[in-house]
């Protein structure tokens, strides 16, 4: 069954620029910054035009909801009012781009809707999914006895390459086009942008430069304190740790962003297969929820690495 | 005999163990602390998701080195 479930843990590309290969990850990420722009194009078009009188409209209230709570949420961590506005243009970039990824990941279409490429030649098609109901089966075996033990056959001879035909509904659930290929892959044409480690470890890098920037505006060449400290022994290997510590959060935040999100795509492609109807829908909804928190837990951490940055050893330990 | 089936297995097996009782441990123990003090439920909540999220990371390292095993 494994081998009809479409599963792969890195991006794959479907178009080429020249040299530029455009995977569907990327090309997903446009997407989803374009309507974070329109969204974003929209709610400034409705403030500069707004007449004395009149009702607040529901862009404004999502945009007034999203910068009030993250003021919020970065005004708790900082406790100054300053440092929330420097920091909050990017926490809250983050925190809609990761949750718009995360959710654009789970709109039916994506990871399903895609192409086959033969020999450079690609055909379009659908992910489709049998429904292993034994009213189906006895369907499938009435329409197509001869295509049924064909590919039973197959399934038995080379369980794990065996991807032509249509296969018996018991054995796999995904039915491919009869006329594919043997070796062909299916690529699909969307994938969640954050189910892609180069996009999380983009984010996870920018979050550590800015980080880094943020420090020295703040306290100057005193930042380098924190790393090479030569008053004492031990604040020297301490200053060793956090130099580690520095290079090993890019590498945590990264993971579990990916981690998380990819896992749960793994998760509904599992169940999908396993039960086709009802039951993934439980499993949707933990999606949504799961995105929301990584999303918001990204966010949160990016916070508090900033805050612990601009914060001198010092101060850090009289409070 | 091809045995990476069985080693994926026990990595996540093994591997939720720890982030398993460390996450039943957190969520416990912040539930007792908003059952003491119900005015401070939104503060315990968010530093008990955060700290979720630093246990999750654990069980994330199994799942990664699972993945590595199966698809690399």
């Amino acid at each position: 069954m494994s081998a009809n479930l479409h599963i792969s843990i890195s991006a794959e590309p479907i178009w080429h620029f020249g040299q530029l290969a455009v995977s569907n990850s990327i090309f997903t990420s446009l997407i989803v910054t374009t309507l974070i722009l329109a969204f974003a194009v929209g709610v400034n078009l409705q403030l500069t035009a707004k007449k004395a009188g009149k009702k607040i409209s529901t862009l404004q209230n999502i945009a007034e909801f999203l910068v009030e709570g993250l003021y919020g949420l970065t005004q708790s961590v900082t406790n100054d009012h300053g440092k929330t506005r420097n920091f909050l243009p990017l926490i809250l970039s983050f925190f809609v781009f990761i949750l718009c990824n995360n959710w654009f990941g789970l709109l039916p279409g994506v990871g399903s809707i895609g192409f086959k490429e033969v020999e450079g030649e690609k055909t379009a098609m659908v992910l489709q999914q049998d429904l292993s109901l034994p009213a189906v089966q006895a369907y499938a075996s009435e329409t197509s006895p001869l295509k049924v033990v064909e590919a039973t056959g197959e399934v038995g001879s080379q369980p794990i390459e065996s991807q032509t035909g249509i296969a018996p509904a018991t054995e796999a659930p995904v039915a491919e086009a009869p006329e594919a290929h043997a070796e062909a892959k299916f690529v699909p044409y969307f994938r969640a942008g954050t189910a892609d480690l180069n996009t999380t470890l983009a984010l996870a890098i920018i979050t550590a430069l800015s980080a880094q920037i943020w420090g020295f505006s703040y306290l100057h060449l005193g930042y380098l304190k924190k790393f090479f400290n030569f008053s004492n022994p031990i604040m020297f290997f301490v200053g060793i740790l956090e130099l580690v510590s520095e290079f090993s959060k890019v590498l945590s935040y990264a993971f579990r962003l990916f981690g998380n999100v990819f896992a749960g795509e793994v998760l509904l492609a599992v169940m999908g297969a396993l039960v086709p109807l009802v039951v993934p829908m439980v499993f949707y909804g933990l999606e949504i929820f799961v995105g929301a928190i990584q999303a918001f837990v990204f966010s949160l951490l990016s916070i508090i690495f900033y805050q612990v940055a601009t914060l001198g050893h010092e101060e850090h330990e009289s409070k | 005999m091809d045995t990476t089936p069985l080693a994926i297995g026990l990595v996540m097996g093994f591997g939720m163990i720890g982030p398993g009782i460390g996450m039943g441990t957190l969520v416990g123990k912040a539930l007792e602390a908003i059952g003491r003090n119900p005015e401070a439920t939104s503060k315990i909540q968010t530093n008990m998701i955060l700290g979720l999220a630093f246990t999750e990371a654990i069980a994330i390292y199994a799942l990664v080195m699972a993945l590595i095993l199966k698809f690399v």
